[in-house]
């Protein structure tokens, strides 16, 4: 059985663009960008919005909670296996990320999940989910 | 203006090196510009326009005319990845139909086998990517992303490993008649399955090779092309498409050659079940699974059923595939795809394939490549030539 190890999770590149998404993880909050102009989040984030290309958006706290959309575990040529996967949150979006603190092998499609942050190598945490 | 019939593919040529570690990446492109030029009986000096992708070094086309001492009038670098040769293809056909050249040589090069290259290991595209500090931390590398496809497929539509180990059992026995071809032995669906798993649910020969070399193909005006005395393979239609994950709203089981092939099929006037050989892109087994109902060869969700029990071998399947072996088994030149899979569908037009594995009469083929991922984003292209 696989447990969900550490790996060495390469540093985000923050620009002036994403920063507030770091920050804000740095403080344990994910946030996604909100549309007013069409109502729509999107993800990942930008300053204009991909749906409507308005630059009516802002930043929005996000529930944290989602399932999982689809994943894969990569078990050759790593040192560590590991879980990368697409989680749909609530809000409506996917986004990419790593299933972690849980037996890898038991990771399914449609598992329910909720944020939590982890350490990168040198720069800001990222989100990341584990089963509910 | 429609590109069909305005432009023909008068040369080709694969490099039968697999391992190149005693030569240059702008060598390979020279040789195979070589290669494609000899065998369309033209000479350097008749080439006025030049394609080439990110796989040229330096400054693309300039950096690659100056090398091979070229005399341009024209000249494009769009990089769609692996699928990058097809859309040079179509827009060599359409510069020449604008008049802007009338010889287009197109090259591809790379040397990922002797530099080390996996497709367990992470490639940058700089610091600017916009998507990257969104996907980089979490460690997505070429087989993971394809094998999320995979995943989701099979929880849409029940696809299941053994129905993806048939796409490389296919390319396996075409492949066993190409003397270059990496992987020569025949596979049988319990080898793919026995074979070790790299990311769930891809197995080792659920994917491709990793090899060195190239291509190049020569796109000639029609006037030209019918006074050179090679078969005529003319280009009938095309199509490109971008597919992304359009804002966090992911439909990750269909690529664009829902698009591009549409595109192509509308231009050329035929429908999928006239074509009677395909060149797939085949990075992985559920990259041709996910394009071939894209296209339209049958309907979404049931290519697992499709490509069963030998539907893609020559002379025994309805849809004849990748018959030099493909990226599965013969040759993946540059970690790009796209080049080699015109290659073997003009291989086929002209009945110049191996015996073993000629399509009788061939007379009406497709070519579809994806490129960069399909599991986050990616370029389709689609081309439908004809024998005339």
């Amino acid at each position: 059985m696989l447990s969900a190890q550490d790996r060495k999770i390469p540093a985000p590149a923050v620009n002036p663009e994403n920063k507030a998404f770091f920050d804000a993880a740095a403080n344990g909050k994910l946030v996604l960008k909100f549309c007013n102009a069409c109502k729509e989040f999107h993800y990942y984030p930008r300053t204009l919005c991909p749906h409507c290309f308005s630059d009516q958006t802002e930043w929005r706290d996000a529930k944290g909670m989602g399932t999982i959309y689809t994943y894969s575990v990569l078990r050759r040529g790593v040192p560590v296996p590991y879980c990368i996967a697409y989680v749909t949150l609530e809000e409506g979006v996917s986004m990419l990320t790593n299933i972690v603190d849980c037996d890898l092998d038991a990771v399914r499609i449609g598992q329910k999940v909720k944020v939590v942050f982890k350490p990168t190598d040198g720069g800001p945490p990222v989100p990341m989910f584990t089963p509910v | 203006m429609s590109i069909k019939g305005k432009a023909y593919l008068v040369g080709a040529y694969e490099h039968p090196t697999r391992k190149a570690e005693d030569k240059s990446v702008a060598q390979l492109h020279a040789e195979v510009a070589k290669g494609a030029l000899e065998d369309a009986g033209l000479t350097k000096q008749d080439v006025d326009g030049y394609f080439c992708a990110g796989d040229a070094p330096g400054l693309g086309p300039l950096s690659m005319a100056d090398y091979m001492g070229l005399t341009l009038r024209h000249m494009e670098s769009t990089d769609t990845g692996g699928s990058s040769y097809l859309i040079h293809v179509s827009h060599a056909a359409q510069a020449i139909a604008a008049g802007k050249c009338s010889v287009a040589l197109v090259t591809l090069a790379g040397r990922p086998r002797s530099e080390g290259s996996s497709g367990t290991q992470p490639r940058s595209w700089g610091a600017a990517v916009p998507d990257g500090p969104f996907e980089a931390p979490y460690g997505i590398v070429t087989t993971n992303s394809y094998a999320m496809v995979a995943m989701r497929h099979m929880h849409e539509f029940g696809t299941t490993s053994e129905q993806l180990a048939w796409i490389k059992v296919a390319a396996s026995h075409h492949a066993q008649h190409n003397p270059h071809a990496m992987l020569r032995e025949v596979v049988t669906v319990k080898e793919v399955l026995d074979s070790p798993m790299v990311a769930d649910p891809l197995h080792r020969l659920d994917c491709c090779v990793v090899s060195d070399g190239g291509g190049a193909l020569i796109v000639a005006r029609p006037d030209i092309a019918k006074r050179l005395k090679r078969p005529l393979v003319k280009l009938i239609g095309a199509g490109e498409s971008p597919k992304g994950q359009a804002g966090g709203k992911l439909t990750l089981t269909t690529s664009g050659a829902a698009w591009s092939g549409a595109a192509a099929f509308e231009e050329a006037g035929v429908k999928p079940a006239e074509i009677q050989y395909v060149s797939i892109y085949d990075s992985f087994t559920i990259t041709v699974l996910v394009q071939i109902e894209d296209l339209g060869f049958c309907k979404k969700g049931e290519g697992g059923r499709f490509v069963a029990d030998g539907n893609l071998i020559s002379g025994t399947g309805k849809l004849p595939f990748n018959t030099d072996g493909g990226g599965l088994c013969n040759n993946h030149p540059g970690n790009r795809g796209g080049m080699t899979k015109v290659i073997e569908a003009v291989r086929q037009l002209r009945g110049e394939a191996h015996p073993k594995v000629q399509v009788k009469n061939c007379g009406l083929a497709l070519a579809q490549g994806t490129g960069g991922q399909l599991g986050t984003r990616h370029g389709s292209a689609t081309l439908i030539l004809e024998r005339e």
